[in-house]
């Protein structure tokens, strides 16, 4: 298990300093940022002088060391808009996003794990085909729209909840929804299917034999199985709600990163896309890295490896 | 004499499957006294588990159901019985099985300790560190080195010898009256078979519980068990005490099966098969479902089941040849 995190720490340093990689490349085809630096009567003397001053005219290996070594300090260079430092900026919206995606994660689990369960246990039965019914709707509708059909309903019709905003724990809950709309039906069928297979289990069968009550073999015995394939699904959903919550952040004026990041898109504000990207490639690492801990805490066979 | 510790009678267990229906338990009787070990022995697919199931309440879902018999335990009906009675008072508690495979039937994911605690806890035997403590006590009864050490280690950890001791630990944990072994050593090395055969004798010393021992194995049967009974397509054919059946089996398949032992004296492999295929589950035969195998058949077998016939001493013999004690 160490050598495996380790290894595993290794693979996801290789890939921030790819995603720096990437932006540092896309950085330099996107033109000259000293053209944007500069005002219009600029001459080419100016130019040279910010140049230099920028290290742009060293050769491209030696920028990016340089790129990199700042990137490490966390230094990717001043938000030409705010005029802060552009990690400061993105990381100042990250407990917003964080918020958001944990919310989103709840919902979905909320609905999907007793959703999975009971379709399993009661298979063909009317929750079983609720679900399926339900599942089919849910990857119809993408999240946005789940989003906006929200906002006219529930929050501009019935009032029931604000439409946009951050504040209070009413704010949370339609964004939430939203958000968590989506894996809710790829959850449900992982897990029914775990569970599936898990009831016809001989350990099952052993359970049953001693006298467990049926309610601790389906929520405690088999469900605690059922829950290793889960955990790589919320692993990949709760990474992609994190770095990718970008759409409903707008469509809510939910004050996050993803947010930020498109504000920063439209008004050409480089350094903090590159903060944001870069932020969320190291976000990807670490929930990754936290689901493989996960594994090792609930399968002890995975532990012991 | 006093009634038995468990009766059951004209059991049958019927499987109800989209191709048919598979009666894979169809009139099984017998009866089980306080301390006394009885062998169910017959070939893969006659039944055995099905009727150690059905014993538990538990034919496989959705398929399995008991469809008629009853099974008298301590006088108590058992057949028909609420489902959560018999999970609370029944399974576990009365009667437990243990199951074939060590390697599967362990959950992955607990720790021994807590799986041979589960039990105690569910019927209110024990609660908290003191269910903790006695599982431990229970692994150490079925000799599991340092059980205190080791009680917290995961199924993984142990090899399949040790594993079916902690499935051993969970069956007898509430000191059942009946416990079930279904070919509890068919997935083991023959040295661990011989061990663990010797544990379920001095665990049925100390607990005073009957035995039920399933096998396919004449042999094994032999050293173990006091009486035998012979199941064959669903009902059992032939019941005896050991030593009356293995020297004068009264039922031909008995008979058959006997003389396919190897046994001292006789040059190897020359093993007399019975000949002819065990019968389709779908499509038992008529009358005597043995009759297409049987040497001694007649038109009376193809047409009619035979009834249950007594000889001597307890001796119970299902075939058309001993009628009327002929
Ligand atoms: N889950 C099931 N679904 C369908 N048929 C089954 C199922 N379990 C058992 N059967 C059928 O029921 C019959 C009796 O099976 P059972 O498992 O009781 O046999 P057994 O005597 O225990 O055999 P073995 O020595 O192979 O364990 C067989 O014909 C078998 O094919
Ligand atoms: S009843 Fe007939 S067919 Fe069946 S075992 Fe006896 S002699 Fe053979
Ligand atoms: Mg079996």
């Amino acid at each position: 298990m160490r050598r495996y995190i380790l290894h595993r720490l290794w693979q996801g340093a290789v890939a921030v300093v790819g995603a720096l990689l990437i932006v540092f490349v896309a950085q330099r085809l996107s033109g000259d940022p000293v053209a944007l630096l500069l005002p219009m009567d600029a001459t080419e003397a100016d130019f040279e002088a910010m140049r230099s001053a920028l290290g742009l005219d060293r050769p491209l290996p030696v920028q990016f060391v340089v790129f990199l070594r700042d990137a490490l300090l966390g230094d990717f260079g001043h938000s030409y808009l705010w005029n802060m430092p552009a990690m400061d900026l993105v990381l100042e919206r990250l407990p917003a996003t964080l918020e958001l995606a944990l919310a989103g994660l709840v919902f979905a689990l909320a609905l999907a794990v007793p959703l999975g369960v009971l379709s399993a246990v009661h298979r063909g039965g009317w929750i079983d085909n609720a679900a399926k019914l339900f599942a089919m709707l849910g990857q119809a509708m993408p999240g946005f729209w789940v989003g906006l059909l929200l906002i006219v309903f529930v929050a501009v019709q019935l009032q029931w909840l604000p439409a946009y905003g951050r504040g209070t724990v009413g704010h949370l809950v339609l964004p939430a929804i939203a958000l968590g709309w989506y894996p809710v039906a790829a959850m449900t069928r992982t897990l029914r299917s775990a569970m599936l297979d898990i009831m016809q289990s001989d350990y099952v069968r052993m359970e049953r034999a001693i006298g467990l009550p049926e309610r601790a073999i389906v929520w405690r015995f088999a469900l605690r199985n059922a829950a290793v394939p889960l955990v790589t699904l919320i692993g990949v959903y709760f990474a992609n709600m994190l770095g990718g919550a970008f759409v409903i952040e707008v469509v809510f004026a939910w004050p996050g990163v993803g947010r930020a990041v498109v504000e920063a898109v439209f008004a050409r504000d480089f350094p903090v896309v590159q903060a944001g990207v870069i932020l969320a490639a190291v976000i990807f690492v670490v929930v990754n890295l936290i689901v493989d801990l996960t594994y090792g805490l609930i399968d002890p066979r995975i532990r012991h490896e | 004499m006093n009634a038995p510790l468990l009766s059951v009678r004209d059991l049958k267990t019927h499987l109800f499957l989209r191709r048919g229906v598979v009666k894979a338990v169809d009139g099984v009787s017998f009866t089980l006294d306080a301390q006394e070990t009885l062998g169910l022995i017959g070939e893969s697919g006659s039944g055995k588990t099905m009727t150690g199931l059905s014993l538990l309440g538990l034919p496989p879902k959705p398929a399995g159901r008991i469809v008629g018999g009853s099974i008298v335990l301590e006088g108590r009906e058992l057949v028909g019985l609420d489902e959560d009675v018999l999970a609370e008072e029944i399974r576990g508690r009365r009667i437990a099985m243990i199951s074939q495979d060590p390697m599967t039937s362990l959950n992955p994911v607990f720790s021994v300790g807590e799986q041979v605690a589960a039990p105690l806890r569910a019927h209110d035997l024990a609660q908290g560190r003191e269910a903790a403590d006695l599982a431990i006590h229970e692994l150490g009864r079925v000799r599991v080195p340092s059980a205190r050490e080791r009680s917290g280690d995961y199924p993984h950890q142990f090899s399949g010898g040790m594993r079916q001791r902690v499935v051993a630990a969970m069956a007898i944990a509430c000191q059942p009256r009946v416990l079930i072994a279904d070919e509890p050593t068919s997935a083991l090395d023959v040295t661990i078979q011989v061990q663990f055969m010797d544990l379920l004798e001095a665990l049925q010393a100390e607990t005073g519980a009957a035995l039920l021992f399933i096998t396919h194995d004449l042999g094994v049967a032999a050293s173990l068990c006091h009486r035998i009974a012979v199941m064959y397509a669903g009902r059992i054919v032939e019941t005896a005490n050991a030593r009356t059946l293995y020297g004068s089996p009264a039922h031909p398949y008995t008979q058959g099966l006997l003389d396919s032992l190897p046994r001292l004296g006789r040059r190897r492999g020359r093993l007399t098969a019975i000949g002819g295929a065990p019968p389709d589950a779908l499509r038992l035969p008529a009358g005597c479902a043995f009759h297409p195998r049987c040497p001694h058949a007649t038109d009376r077998c193809r047409e009619a089941a035979p009834p249950e016939t007594r000889l001597d001493d307890g001796h119970i013999v299902r075939c058309w040849l001993h009628e009327d004690g002929s």
